[in-house]
C-alpha cells in the first residue's frame, strides 16, 4: 500500500444556506480544495452524504456532484454511513490512492438539512438507527443519546453539569473560526438553564443541524511535494463497525467501534494517545465526547467527563478537542461533518488555524461516528516533512 | 411500515418471540438468525417472559413523523430477565415515576398510526409490573 497525503482542503461556512442547493454547496467546497491544491482535474471523487434522498429528493450524488464540478466522466460514487458518511468517504478515497487505483482523489462531504424541519427531519435522522427495533418504537436520535447519558450518569454517579465543559469549550473555540455556525461563548449558567430536549439532554448538550460542505484532495505521499500546498500525511486510517442498535451492544456504555478503529489507527501510525496534539472528536452530544475519550484511551472508563471538568480538553490542556468549535458550535451538517473535522485538523497541522491555532501541532486525530456508534472512522494526520 | 413489514415482525412484535442459541445458550432478542455472542447459526424460537427492569429511559418531546399524537412519551431500554435489552415505550406510568431498576412487564399496545399506508401497527410496550408469578 502507498502512503497517502492531503494536498488541498476547502469548506463552506456552516449554517443555514437557504440560497444555495446541495450541489452548489458541494461545488463550493470542491472548488476551494482544488484551488488550494493547485489542480484542475482529478481521477475519482467520493461524496459523503446521508440525507439527500430524504430531504432533497436526490440520490445518485456521485455522478451529480462530479459533473457539477466540471469532472464529468471520472469515477464518482456516494458513500453513506449516517453521520459518519463524511469520514467514510475520505476512508474510501484513502483506499483508492493507497491501493494504487487512483493518483488524485477528491473526497467531499455535503449535507443540506435546513430545507426541511420538524418531524420529517427527525424521522430522516432516525434512519441511522434500527428501523424495526428502535425507530418503530418512537425513539429519536437524540432520544437514543439520552438513554445512554442517563445510564452513564446513573452508573458512574455523574451530574448533568459535569458535562458542561464540553459545550463551553466548543463554543469558546468556535469564536475564532470564521466558518463556524455559533461564534458565541456560553457559560455554565447558560448550560444549566438550557431547554430540555430529551431528558437529560438539553439544547446545549446537542449539536445543531446545519447545511455545509467540506472537501479534501488526496494524492500519494511520494508525489505530495509536487503540489503547491503544505502536505499533511494520513498516518493512520481505520473504519470499524458495531451493531446498529444500542440495545444489541454487549455494553451500551462502551463505543467498541471507537476503540477498534482507534487501536488500528494508532498501530498504523505507530503512536499512542499521548502523542496526539489535538483530537477532533464527534461531539454530536456531550455524552458522545465522554464515551469517545474513554474508548480511545484518553480517559479511564467512566471518567471521560473528568477531562472536561479539569479543563484538559481546552486548547492549552493535555488533549485539546473540538479546536474549531466541534459539532456543537461549528455545526453538524451530518454527512459533511467528518470531512470538516479532517479539514480543520489539516489547517491546525499547517499552522493555518488562525485564532484557533494549537501551538506546535504535529499530530492530529479525527473521529467521526455514524449513528449512536455503529460506524466509527478514525484518522491520524501528521505534518509531512 | 407497511402491511408486509408488520406481518413479518408479528411474532416478535406481538408475542416477544426471540431465539435461543443452541451453541452458547444465550437468549436472543430481537431474532437475528446468527448468534451475536458466538456468531453461530441460531434459529430456535424462544418465548420470552416479558418481564424485565428499566435499564435507562428518556422522554421524547419532539417525536418523528407518525408519533406526533403520542408525544410526550417515555422510551426505555428494558433489560429482560433472560438477558437481552430491548428498546420500547413505557406505558401506564407518569414519566416522573420512572426509575432505573424499576420492574416492568410487557403489554401489547398500538405503536403508531401510519397514515400513509393506512396501517395501525401494534407491538410491545412495557408497564410497571403488576402481576406476580
Ligand atoms: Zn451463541
Amino acid at each position: 500500500m502507498r502512503g497517502v497525503s492531503i494536498i488541498g482542503v476547502g469548506q463552506t461556512p456552516v449554517g443555514e444556506h437557504w440560497e444555495r442547493s446541495l450541489r452548489h454547496l458541494a461545488y463550493e467546497a470542491v472548488a476551494a480544495a482544488m484551488k488550494d491544491a493547485g489542480i484542475e482535474g482529478a481521477h475519482a471523487m467520493y461524496v459523503g452524504n446521508m440525507l439527500s434522498g430524504e430531504i432533497s429528493g436526490q440520490s445518485h450524488l456521485g455522478a451529480l456532484i462530479a459533473d457539477f464540478c466540471g469532472l464529468r466522466g471520472i469515477e464518482a460514487v456516494k458513500v453513506e454511513a449516517a453521520c459518519g458518511s463524511g469520514a467514510a468517504a475520505v476512508r474510501m478515497g484513502y483506499l483508492a490512492v493507497a491501493s494504487g487505483a487512483h493518483d488524485l482523489v477528491i473526497c467531499v462531504g455535503v449535507e443540506k438539512m435546513t430545507d426541511d424541519v420538524g418531524s420529517k427531519l427527525t424521522a430522516a435522522l432516525a434512519q441511522a438507527a434500527d428501523a424495526d427495533y428502535e425507530v418503530a418504537h418512537g425513539v429519536t436520535f437524540v432520544g437514543l443519546n439520552a438513554l445512554l447519558m442517563r445510564r452513564y450518569m446513573h452508573e458512574y454517579r455523574v451530574r448533568h453539569e459535569d458535562f458542561a465543559g464540553f459545550a463551553i469549550n466548543a463554543h469558546a473555540n468556535a469564536v475564532g473560526n470564521p466558518n463556524a455556525m455559533f461564534r458565541k461563548a456560553i457559560t455554565l449558567e447558560d448550560f444549566k438553564g438550557a431547554d430540555m430536549i430529551a431528558d437529560p439532554i438539553n439544547l446545549l448538550d446537542s449539536s445543531p443541524m446545519a447545511d455545509g460542505a467540506a472537501a479534501v484532495v488526496l494524492c500519494p505521499t511520494e508525489q505530495a511535494h509536487a503540489f503547491r500546498g503544505k502536505p499533511v500525511r494520513i498516518a493512520g486510517s481505520a473504519l470499524a463497525t458495531d451493531c446498529l442498535s444500542i440495545h444489541d451492544r454487549h455494553d451500551p456504555l462502551w463505543l467498541q467501534a471507537a476503540e477498534d478503529s482507534a487501536r488500528r489507527a494508532y498501530a498504523q501510525a505507530d503512536i499512542t494517545p499521548a502523542d496526539v496534539d489535538l483530537f477532533e472528536l464527534h461531539d454530536a452530544f456531550t455524552i458522545m465526547s465522554a464515551l469517545s475519550l474513554e474508548a480511545c484511551g484518553f480517559a479511564e472508563r467512566g471518567k471521560g467527563w473528568q477531562l472536561a471538568v479539569d479543563g484538559e480538553i481546552r486548547p492549552s490542556g493535555r488533549i485539546p478537542i473540538c479546536t474549531m468549535g466541534g459539532l456543537k458550535a461549528r455545526g453538524h451538517p451530518v454527512g459533511a461533518t467528518g470531512v470538516y473535522q479532517i479539514v480543520e485538523a489539516v489547517l491546525q497541522l499547517r499552522g493555518e488555524a488562525g485564532a484557533c491555532q494549537i501551538h506546535n501541532a504535529r499530530v492530529a486525530m479525527t473521529q467521526n461516528i455514524g449513528g449512536s456508534g455503529a460506524t466509527i472512522i478514525t484518522h491520524i494526520l501528521e505534518v509531512q516533512e | 411500515m407497511g402491511i408486509p413489514g408488520s406481518w413479518r415482525l408479528r411474532n416478535q412484535r406481538l408475542s416477544l418471540v426471540g431465539e435461543v442459541c443452541h451453541t452458547c445458550g444465550n437468549k436472543i432478542f430481537p431474532p437475528r438468525d446468527v448468534c451475536p455472542h458466538c456468531a453461530r447459526e441460531a434459529q430456535h424460537a424462544f418465548q420470552f417472559s416479558g418481564r424485565g427492569e428499566v435499564y435507562s429511559f428518556t422522554t421524547v418531546f419532539n417525536p418523528p413523523a407518525g408519533f406526533e399524537e403520542y408525544a410526550p412519551y417515555t422510551v426505555a431500554l428494558v433489560k429482560l430477565e433472560e438477558g437481552p435489552i430491548v428498546t420500547a415505550q413505557l406505558t401506564d406510568v407518569e414519566p416522573e415515576r420512572v426509575a432505573i431498576g424499576q420492574p416492568v412487564e410487557m403489554v401489547t399496545r398500538k405503536l403508531r398510526d401510519d397514515g400513509h399506508a393506512e396501517v395501525i401497527s401494534y407491538g410491545y410496550k412495557f408497564r410497571p409490573r403488576i402481576t406476580t408469578d
